[in-house]
């Protein structure tokens, strides 16, 4: 594999850290101010996307910032996988950013200096662990995801932020110091190296059944950020946060980095050799799909929004994992392609939430009957988007879970075509509803008045914007597909 | 000139502290300036060694010219060499940050504080350059002394706090010079290159196994190793800002250093693993210490007193590295010198000026102090940071070379040990960060912020305690080259 040296996966990192102390002087012209949330977040994107041409040729680029130990460096591979994730999140970022603007100004927050500083932060974070060519990269950026994270879960202040900042804590940092961080250190006492590598670190080792069985699990169950039963509660409790948090943040960026923590795990530390001969793969996908059921029979109970939307995020990131746990060549696929496919729908159906929460206050389903008749745009967007979710044309979200399931099939396994097919039935019934009962309902049981009004114009946008992506990627699910590919043929050589 | 550095850093802050005395008498306004002028020199000495050895290797001064073992000599080798940097940067911005502090916590002791202090860290400075056994005793007393007139000037509980120390600390070091008093009974030398020559046909000795317990246990008791470590924390809380942020990041550190110091120079490892092997039992006692550590530190509702139970915890850090007995382990407790002495540097410099804006340091005094003092706490969270042990932080690399030393000793109760002291850390600092964000808690569905009233420290405390937070993060990333220009050549021989 041909690899190039450049500094530019650093820059992408680095970015929207410099950015920081302008945003913290400019502090009192908030329209100074979010132009420099603009500046850095299509800075990121240009520089993630000047690096996609080189790798769709195939070739690697590869920065080391300082080397610590022989196989323990701050460096930066960028490859197909962390370009599909870097391209999602820093996009992402900018629409968000615009979201933002319209939320917390809708909404007139306190302290939107301090948020706008430490959502820049969280992003060097996501793109750095998007780039990191080794385990101890990856845990750096994880590390300091998890703690810029946490003034904007606990963005309120109060005595609910505080609570839920707790559980945040205890399962993210806690699973990441007492997990990962043991299990990052034997690997590297058994293997002398961290470096990622095609064939896995810990193939070829001395390791035992059980203790690759104890370590595969640490990681699983210590990236508590992928939110894998039992590790998941801290994402319903992190709703408390304002939603574009919850909607780049626990949608896209820091649930994702978990799962990519663990597709990293599986594919370049253990190695799909190694997981297919041991059927450790086997033990993780039990684990996922246990999940995915549970997950979606919870979210059918919800009656807060962001908290069903968190329940179904915690099935939908089980997908991901279950799909690479799989280790066919199509569930990889669609694995990797789910991260995209995933996060475009998702993020629109919380910039739904938050502007529905905006313009009328209101968080409760049930308090939502016939709110299609004053926010039209916004529940047509809702509508498309839980399409995706469930994985029903014409939304990207089709493509992915096709992949998911001919996946099973590729590794005849019938009984987690079961769960896919059942979990989208779930989805269907926890999502239609809310669109039915918004448009569909008698004019005496309506809620709202007949009258359109929909919430900030910088709230609406964004969320018309991504809903039509979800929907473009069906028919153009380039460059996603074509990088899952191509590190699914890296890995797997078909 | 820099043939003289060892030489010049250790008696310009002797004779210094001299003038500064006088100083006191004719004019107070003196005194700061000479302090830091003397300070500024042994600084400049110990980063010139440092380079020295760097390219030269060990350094052999002998003092007056007298030859050892007759003479006292000065040996500055990769250990030491790191050491002293450390030592005399620390005094040097911790004596600039707490200008303020003294004027105004006591404007009329200027003088015989500054005295002190500089007399102080010549003893610090001179326990770490000294070849000499017991040289060492008398330097190590010289700063004992001038360390508990400095901790006694604090609140009206710190004379008996102080106290305490005194009794335990004397003890300490009785118990070192009686070590070496055997030492000296037997090889008929004080030269710790010479001791160290002479003593391998002895190893089987009682008397020499005698003086390393003794010395051993004295050393631990100055360095606060659990569980003789009951008179740390009253005296390190109740003393005045300044001192305390001078003595708690110094004093421990510079013990932990003799200690490593009397097991690779003064004795070999071949001594301390192989005839004498109670090292698993000193690895289990260092679990205990850092695991009482963090249990005490998780019932204190006082920033200070908690700072000082994780000081005890850290020093379990150093000690189990030390006696893991392999290289990994070893780096990890001489990375952690550095480390830890930059850290609790970094923690206490907050406590200064957290104490000079707010007057307290309880809990109760910390509200809304993220508002209050932003840059403060900024440093306070990358110090709170590198002490739970997150990269690209120093704490986090030192812990990782103490835990891989661990798992290759196959010592895992003293990994778990490490992993449960970072998680209660986590829980230690963040219930400090809570306070300071929520409270008070505001009305209205937290959307009513009253914008609190801004009182920053001063800017000669903001600079400094910025440059310790900074180099906190520096020294992380650059600690792969501490360890393969400097570390690497303190391990002895054959460790693997």
């Amino acid at each position: 594999m041909e690899t190039i040296t450049s500094i530019r996966p650093l820059l992408a990192v680095l970015v929207s850290l410099l950015i920081i102390p302008l945003v913290v002087v400019s502090s009192r012209s908030p329209n100074v101010r979010e132009t420099w949330t603009f500046v850095a977040a299509v800075a990121k994107f240009l520089i993630v996307l000047s690096m996609l041409p080189a790798i769709l040729r195939g070739t690697e680029i590869v920065y080391t910032v300082v080397q610590f130990m022989p196989g323990a460096a701050i460096k930066f591979r960028v490859d197909a996988l962390g370009m599909l994730f870097a391209l999602v999140s820093s996009s992402l970022w900018i629409i968000t950013s615009a979201y933002s603007i319209g939320y917390m100004r809708g909404l007139k927050e306190h302290g939107q200096t301090r948020y706008f500083c430490f959502f820049a932060i969280c992003l060097s974070a996501t793109i750095g662990a998007a780039f990191s060519a080794n385990l101890l990269t990856l845990y750096l950026f994880y590390e300091i995801l998890s703690l810029a994270t946490y003034p904007l879960v606990t963005h309120h202040q109060d005595l609910e932020a505080r609570s839920s900042g707790r559980k945040y804590l205890l399962y993210v940092v806690g699973a990441s110091i007492g997990l990962v961080l043991p299990a990052m250190l034997i690997c590297y006492n058994l293997a002398g190296t961290l470096e990622f590598s095609k064939n896995g670190i810990l193939a070829g080792t001395a390791a035992s059944p059980s203790l690759l069985f104890i370590l595969l699990f640490m990681f699983v169950f210590g990236f508590a950020k992928s939110a894998i039963m039992p590790m998941h509660s801290w994402l319903p409790a992190a709703m408390v946060a304002p939603t574009p948090v919850s909607a780049l943040l626990h949608a896209v960026a820091v649930v994702k980095v978990g799962v990519f923590s663990i597709v990293r795990i599986l594919t370049g530390v253990f190695g799909i050799q190694l997981l297919s001969s041991s059927h450790l793969g086997m033990a993780v996908c039990c684990v996922a799909a246990f999940t995915i059921l549970v997950g979606s029979f919870i979210a059918l109970s919800q009656d807060g929004l962001k908290r069903l939307l968190a329940f179904s995020t915690i099935a939908q990131l089980s997908y991901i994992v279950l799909g690479v746990a799989l280790l066919s060549p199509k569930g990889m696929t669609g694995g990797m392609l789910h991260i995209a496919m995933h996060a475009f729908g998702k993020i629109t159906l919380f910039f739904c939430a938050g502007a529905i929460f905006v313009a009328t206050g209101k968080k409760n389903i049930s308090e939502m009957i016939g709110i299609g008749r004053r926010m039209p745009v916004t529940m047509a967007a809702f509508f498309i988007a839980s399409l995706s979710i469930i994985g029903m044309p014409p939304c990207g979200g089709f493509i992915s879970k096709w992949y998911l399931a001919l996946g099973t099939l590729q590794a005849h396994q019938i009984g987690f075509l079961v769960v896919l097919l059942f979990s989208s039935l779930l989805n269907a019934c926890y999502f239609i509803p809310i669109t039915y009962k918004a448009f569909f309902c008698r004019p005496e049981d309506a809620m709202f008045e007949n009258k359109v009004q929909e919430a900030p114009v910088f709230c609406v946008v964004p969320l018309v914007i991504t809903a039509t992506i979800s929907v473009i990627l069906l028919f153009y699910p380039q460059p996603f597909l074509r990088l899952a590919r191509m590190m699914v043929q890296s890995i797997t050589g078909v | 000139m820099s043939e003289q550095y060892p030489a010049l850093l250790v008696i310009v802050p002797l004779l210094s502290a001299l003038v500064v005395s006088v100083a006191g008498w004719v004019n107070k306004r003196w005194c700061f300036p000479i302090a830091v002028a003397a300070l500024s020199v042994s600084a400049w000495s110990s980063v010139g060694l440092l380079f020295r050895v760097l390219n030269e290797g060990v350094i052999v001064y002998k003092l007056g010219g007298w030859s050892p073992p007759m003479g006292i000599a000065y040996y500055i080798d990769y250990l030491n060499g790191l050491v002293l940097p450390v030592v005399s940067i620390v005094a040097l911005l911790n004596l600039i940050s707490s200008k303020r502090t003294v004027e105004q916590q006591f404007p009329d002791k200027t003088g015989p504080f500054y005295t002190l202090y500089v007399l102080m860290v010549t003893g610090l400075l001179g326990i770490v350059v000294t070849g000499d056994a017991f040289n060492l005793y008398v330097l190590l007393e010289i700063a004992s002394l001038t360390g508990y007139g400095l901790l006694a000037m604090g609140e009206e509980r710190a004379p008996l706090a102080t106290l305490n120390y005194l009794y335990m600390g004397t003890i300490g070091a009785c118990f070192y010079l009686l070590g070496i008093g055997y030492l000296y009974i037997v090889t008929g030398s004080l030269n710790m290159v010479d001791i160290a020559r002479l003593l391998p046909p002895l190893y089987q000795s009682k008397a020499v196994l005698a003086a390393f317990i003794i010395c051993m246990v004295g050393v631990w008791l100055k360095m606060a190793f659990f569980p003789l470590h009951a008179w740390l924390p009253n005296a390190y809380t109740f003393a005045n800002s300044a001192s305390s942020s001078l003595i708690a990041p110094l004093v421990t550190k510079v013990m932990v250093y003799v200690m490593i110091r009397l097991m690779l120079t003064i004795f070999t490892p071949k001594f301390v693993f192989n005839t004498l092997a109670v090292h698993d039992a000193v690895v289990w006692l260092a679990v205990i210490a850092i695991a009482m550590g963090a249990v005490l530190a998780l019932k204190e509702r006082n920033l200070k007193k908690m700072l000082t139970y994780i000081v005890v915890a850290e020093v379990g850090y150093m000690v189990g590295g030390a006696w893991l007995g392999n290289r990994a382990g070893l780096t990890g407790a001489v990375l952690h010198i550095v480390n830890d002495a930059l850290m609790t540097l970094c923690v206490f410099l907050v406590v200064g000026n957290i104490v000079y804006k707010i007057k307290g340091y309880a809990f109760g005094d910390l509200k809304g102090l993220f508002a209050k003092m932003p840059f403060t706490m900024g440093a306070f969270v990358i110090g709170a940071l590198s002490i739970i042990g997150v990269p690209p932080t120093c704490g986090f690399f030192s812990k990782w070379y103490l835990i891989l030393g661990a798992i290759q000793a196959h010592q895992y109760g003293f990994m778990v040990a490490l992993l449960f002291s970072s998680l209660i850390n986590v829980v230690l600092f963040f219930r400090v960060f809570e306070i300071g964000f929520y409270e008070p808690f505001s009305d209205h569905e937290g959307h009513e912020h009253h914008p609190a009233v801004m009182a920053e420290a001063p800017l000669t405390m903001l600079v400094p305690l910025y440059v310790v937070a900074i180099s906190l993060i520096l020294v992380g990333l650059y600690t792969g080259d501490i360890v393969n220009h400097i570390v690497q050549f303190v391990i002895p021989k054959g460790f693997m």
